[in-house]
Parts: structure tokens; sequence; C-alpha cells
């Protein structure tokens, strides 16, 4: 007998929840418990008075799980809204890295060169090295880190991706 | 303002809030509070001994009178000791509020003595819990937490309460109520699903109720709407373990429980019908079978006060979030205004009576020995003749599984059973704690052998408090379910399912100042059950019944419900390893 698996679909989940001890605990561990997929989960308070956060989760799964994890995430006490970005319509995301990339010579030159066409900023060097700030969606940020491989690259700090529906509306 | 103390405003809130009831057990983390209920003039503490018991007894008295169960234990070993009791009321949706003590506030996280991570440890198995590290917060987290454990869908919320908070006072005035900034479960269905339901359901040509748990927890007069839609519409009703009640077992629609031991006609009626209205309940892997052989050519509405029950196993073509007896009543009303009739189902009730003539719940008697089925009818009779309300809890097993099919309920929370967790050890605490909410009625919990030794500690609180429950043991020393699936799975190989070394109940009975009884054979059934019925205060009958029985039918696991065993002869000692893999 062997395990199947089903096929999966990437989803932004943006949620707004009271920002109280345990909460980000109460998340993660209803993903671990049922089993569903983090692939990058941000949070930070977003109110004058501390007392919201939003959390992006990225996630995958069929469309009957990821409907079962809004349901879920829905449920939990302190949890106000959630929106699936990926089914409400035009949306921007976004996540930042901080890519560093040692080397020198013509490589220096090729990873300033490439930082250049993908608008990352130095935010640090040495005469061996930088370190650069890129922002943009998750596949730019992994073509970049990519690149920056076969370059030098030393290491990366990704924020994971936050992301708002387009428009002037709120979520 | 006047200050109290943490424990004081605890003790206040319980009152504001109705509390008459708490199991607990005392420790050091919550000595402050246990002085503060000392001598206590209404609110009676009834001391457990073991804190699982507390949880039970909690989720007994809960499941009987409607009303939240309440337990105080202390830190460390005292909550970790509540937390099969806390899965096994958020499991079946039953209203709880658990206090925990836990070390003073600047302890935490020192590995202190008697330190566990309380929140840590039942975040996924509450449907809430809190820290409280200021005990000016601790009456509105209190109402709070009642709030949260007895409305929407309801379930067993702790609070944890640092002994320092206990000590440490603070202005105390009652709550006012509080809209709660993110928690509003919605009870009101939306108009359009209650239209095509009653649309759908006025012209089906083979209807079936599916009912569960959900119209128990919304209250006695759901069962009642339950009826009047059932007798509206003239179709048949089934229900889960868990909803045995909502509709009487000596009602003409009623098609026995559905699902892994439920009957003939249930199952095959599900398999059959063109549509089905699923009500409170949450299409457990018990109920369906083999998901993609479920009710195949039926279309779907399911009403659910929890919108994540909804499409998480079966997806339905109409999906209804609201509180059962609210939709129903909706339902009901649009059903009249647009006068509707029933349809002439005679040709559906005619395959089911056809299905119903299977018989499928029949046993063959046996001379020598006490069949369980047959302890179980004959408990029922004696039962009903006593003309007292009957409230009949169990422990999980076979004898679980007989009394769900032998014993008829009419009314609802009349039956407490663990469906969800399968909790062995919960049926005598809960009928501990159903004979407190229930001082004038009989309660009897049906045990196993093996499943009654979880919790018999027990037995001293039922001294205690002279509670006279009754506990019927169907004694056939083994686990008998175990062994049953070892029969139909593993050649009969009995792995560590027999109940060696088994007490004498009769006399642990005497040690504790109960009754003891013993049936042994088919001649002294109907009159030990009598005894046990006259005798006042607690009882304990050990019932030897046929060793090698077997619950019947049994759709296996992976099976569709056409695929039912209906006797021993279809049961062939070996299984695939698919089907092996499912619990």
């Amino acid at each position: 007998m062997h395990i199947q698996e089903e096929l999966n679909q990437r989803h932004v989940l943006s949620l707004t929840v009271s920002n109280e001890a345990g909460i980000l605990a109460r998340i993660a561990g209803l993903f671990t418990a049922r089993g569903y997929n983090i692939d990058s989960l941000t949070v930070a308070d977003i109110t004058p008075d501390h007392g919201v956060s939003r959390i992006t989760i990225v996630t995958s799964g069929p469309p009957k799980v990821i409907d079962q994890i809004m349901a879920q995430l829905d449920r939990l006490v302190p949890v106000h809204k959630v929106t699936d970005l990926t089914e409400s319509g035009p949306f921007v995301e976004r996540e930042l890295a901080l890519v560093k990339v040692a080397g020198i010579g013509e490589d220096r030159i090729e990873a300033l060169r490439l930082a250049d066409v993908f608008r990352a900023k130095v935010v640090d060097t040495t005469i061996e090295s930088f370190i650069f700030e890129i922002t943009g969606t998750t596949d730019k940020v992994d073509n970049f880190v990519g690149l920056m491989r076969q370059i030098g690259l030393v290491e990366v700090g990704r924020t994971g991706v936050v992301g708002l529906i387009r428009g002037k509306d709120a979520i | 303002m006047a200050e109290k103390s943490g424990a004081d405003i605890l003790v206040e809130c319980l009152l504001d809030l109705g509390v008459e009831v708490v199991f607990g057990y005392p420790g050091g983390a919550v000595l402050p509070i246990y002085d503060a209920l000392f001598n206590h003039p209404t609110i009676k503490h009834v001391l457990v001994r073991h804190e699982q018991g507390a949880t039970h007894m909690a989720e007994g008295y809960a499941r009987s009178t409607g009303k939240p169960g309440v337990v105080l234990v202390t830190s460390g070993p005292g909550a970790t000791n509540a937390v099969t009791g806390i899965t096994d009321a958020l499991m079946d949706s039953i209203p709880m509020v658990v206090i925990t003590g836990q070390v003073p506030t600047q302890l935490i996280g020192t590995d202190a003595f008697q330190e566990a991570d309380t929140v840590g440890i039942t975040r996924h198995c509450t449907k809430h819990n809190y820290l409280v590290k200021d005990p000016a917060r601790l009456a509105g987290v209190i109402h709070e937490a009642f709030h949260i454990a007895t409305t929407g869908r309801p379930g067993p919320v702790v609070i944890d309460i640092p002994k320092n908070v206990q000590i440490a006072t603070a202005p105390y005035k009652r709550p006012e109520p509080v809209a709660h900034a993110s928690y509003h479960p919605q009870t009101k269905a939306d108009a359009a699903g209650i239209d095509s339901a009653v649309e759908m359901l006025a012209a089906a040509e083979r209807p079936v109720f599916y009912t569960g748990g959900g119209v128990i927890n919304s209250g006695p007069e759901a069962s009642t709407l339950l009826r009047e839609i059932a007798a509206l519409t003239g179709a048949p009703v089934t229900s889960t373990l868990m909803g045995l009640g909502a509709y009487p077992a000596t009602g003409p629609q009623w098609l026995g429980m559905l699902g892994m031991h439920g009957t003939y006609e249930a199952n095959y009626a599900m398999n059959q019908a063109d549509l089905i209205i699923c009500v409170g309940a949450r299409f457990d892997d018990r109920v369906t079978g083999r998901l993609d052989a479920f009710a195949p050519g039926s279309r779907k509405v399911h009403i659910d006060i929890d919108r994540s029950s909804i499409n998480k196993i079966v997806d339905v073509d109409v999906a209804i979030v609201a509180d059962v007896g609210s939709a129903l009543a909706d339902m009901i009303a649009l059903w009249k205004a647009r006068g509707h009739e029933a349809a002439n189902l005679s040709g559906w009730w005619a395959q089911i009576d056809g299905w119903r003539a299977k018989k499928s719940l029949d046993y063959a008697e046996n001379a020598t020995d006490i069949m369980p089925q047959r302890a179980i009818a004959d408990l029922y009779t004696a039962c009903t003749a006593t003309g007292k309300d009957i409230i009949i809890t169990t422990e999980v097993g076979q004898h679980q599984m007989w009394a769900a099919q032998h014993f008829g309920f009419d009314a609802p929370n009349k039956w407490l059973t663990s469906g969800g967790l399968g909790t062995m050890g919960y049926g005598f605490p809960a009928a501990i704690g159903a004979q407190m909410g229930n001082p004038d009625s009989l309660v009897i919990c049906v045990a196993g052998d093996a499943s009654i030794q979880m919790n018999i500690q027990e037995m001293g609180t039922a001294s205690q408090y002279r509670l006279p429950v009754k506990i019927f043991i169907l004694n056939n020393e083994y686990m008998g379910m175990v062994r049953q699936w070892q029969e139909l799975t593993y050649q009969s190989r009995y792995s560590n399912s027999y109940s060696d070394s088994l007490p004498d109940f009769v006399k642990l009975a005497e040690a504790y100042g109960w009754t003891g009884i013993r049936i042994d054979g088919p001649a002294d059934l109907e009159s030990g059950i009598r005894a046990m019925i006259d005798t006042p205060g607690p009882v304990i009958v050990d019932c030897r019944v046929a060793k090698l029985s077997n619950c019947f039918p049994m759709i296996p696991s992976g099976a569709a419900h056409t695929e039912m065993l209906l006797d021993p002869s279809q049961v062939k000692g070996s299984m695939t390893d698919e089907a092996k893999a499912l619990v």
C-alpha cells in the first residue's frame, strides 16, 4: 500500500486577528494538527492600539482543502476575518529579502548589474561582499536568489508574503 | 469600589452565571479558590477521585441538563489529567468550562513544581482557552468563557488562573454583556438555503432525514420541531449515535441508527435516497462508510451551526449555516406558507419495509448464555415499566453499540455516550454527573468489563454524595470490540484483548458500600435487572454474557453501506491493507 497525494494550488490568505497571547500558536497549530501546508506566514499588528494584527498565510492544497482551511480559521475565536486573496480578485503581494553575496572582480560587477535589473538595493557592503534588499513577488525573489547562487550567494533572509486586494476598499 | 481577590471574583462570577455544581479536585495551585468555596451555601462542589472523572461528570451533567458543566482542577497533573475529558467534550460539542490552577505568574516558564503549559497543551482540544494574568480581567474572561462554551457549536473552554492572581485583588463589578470583537456564530439561516431545502423536500421521491447531536445541542425545542417536520413531510428519519432520542425510537418513521453498526434499513435508505437532509450531523467516517459509495444518487442539504462541518467530508448541494432549531422552524413555516402537502411516498416506504423485513438487529438466542443484546432489550423493557425518567450512559465498545441498537430512546438528553473521541471510561462518571443534575431520574451506566475499569475509582464519589447510579456491566471477559476487529481482520489472533485478572465486581461493590448483583445465566436476567432497579443507592450488576458475541450489523472499515455484514457467517477473518489502514 502507498500513500496517495492530491494536486495542490497556491493561495494567499489574509486574516485579521485579535492581537492576544498565543494567537500565532493557535493558527500555526491548526495547520499542523489538520495537516495543512504553510509556505509562508507573516504577522504584525496594524492598529494604533496594537489590538489587531494582520496575518498573511501562503498555503497550498486542493480547492476543497482551501475551503476547509478558511472555515477552520474563521471559527477560531480571536479571528475577525479571513479572506482568500487569490479568490477575491486582483491583489498585490510582496515579500522582502536580504541577500548576502560574496565575490571579487567580475563576479562583484555582475552582482551589481543583476541587482540593478531587479531593482535591488545595496544595504551593506565590504570589499568582498554585498547585502542586497529586494522586494517583489515570491517568483521575482526566487529568480534573483537563483542568479546570485551562481555568483556567490552566502545566505538569505526572507520576510514571507504580505498582500492586499487592489482598489480603494478594505478586505 | 470594593476590591475582591481573584478567587472571590471567580466564585462571584460562577454565582452570577447560575452555576450550581462544580466537579473538581483540590491541589496546591487552586487552594485559594477552594478556600473561597469552603462551605459555600449555593455552589455544590463534587469531590472526584481523578480529574478525568470530573470532566466526564461535567459532560454528563451538561448533556442531561443542557447547562454547562464546570470543572475545577489544580495545575500540572490536575490539568493534564483533564485533557481526555476536554477533548471528548470538543469532539461531541459539549458545553464545559474548566478552571485550572497555575503556578504564580513569576514562576511560569521555570519548570516550577506542578507546572505544565496548560494553555499550550489544551489549545487544540478546546474551543478556546485563556491564561489570566491580571485579576481585573478575570470577571470579563469568565463571563466570556461561559458565553463561548454555550453558544454556537458548544465546546470546552479552559481558564488557567495563576495562584497569585487568585490571591491578588481588583475592583469587581458584575460585567455588562458586551458584543465580542470577533466571535459571532451564525444562528439564523439565510432565506435562500431554507427556500431550496423546502422545495427539494417537497419534490423528493425518496427523502431521508439524517439527524445528529446538533439536534440535541440545539435544545429540546429542536427535537419537537424535528418530529413536526417529519410528520409534515412523511419522510423517514435516521440518526447518528449522538442524536438518538431526538426522534423517538417508537415513532412510525424511525429507521434506527445509521452507520457502521446501524440498521439495514437506515443504511439502505441512505444509499438509495434521492434527497438527504442532514440536520446537525457531520458525515463522520463511522456514518458514511466508503465515501465514493456514500448515498451516490442523492442531493444533499446540510444544516449545521459550524460552517467548517459543511463540505468537510461530503460535498452538499445546499448549505444552511444555522442553529438546527431555528432552521427547522424556518423550514416548517415556509413549508406551511407554500401550502405543501406530504408527497405520496408509499413506493419509498414499501422499499424501506422490504429492508426492515431483514430484521438486521435480530440475533440467535442461546439457552445457556445470556446474549448481550437480550440483556439490553430486557433492561429496556424493565426500565420502561418503571415509568421513571431514564438516563442511559455508556462506556465505549460493543456494549455501547448494543445499547444504541436495543435500547429505545424517545426523548433528547437521555442518552449520554462518547461518540467522537470514543473514550473508554466516559460512561460511569457521566452517569454521576447526570445523576447530580437529575436527582430523581434512574441513571444507568451500561458498561463493559474492560471500560468500567478505566474510571472505576469514581465509585467513591457516588458513595460520598449518595448518588444512586446503577452500573450494568455486560461482562464477556474481553475488550469485545477489539476482539471483534481481530476476528474480522487478523484471523482471530486475540492480541491483548482478553480481560485477565478481572476484579470480583460484587465484592468491589461491597467494598465501596454499594450493592453488588451477579447475573450468571438467562434464568436470572429479569430478576437481576429488577433487583438493580428496585435497590436504593448505587448498584453494580455483573451480568455474565456470551463471551464471543459480535456486534452486527457491521459495515467493515472502507466498505459501502450496501456491503453490510449481518451475521458471523459473513466474516472472512482477513482484510486488504487498504481496509486495515482505516480506523
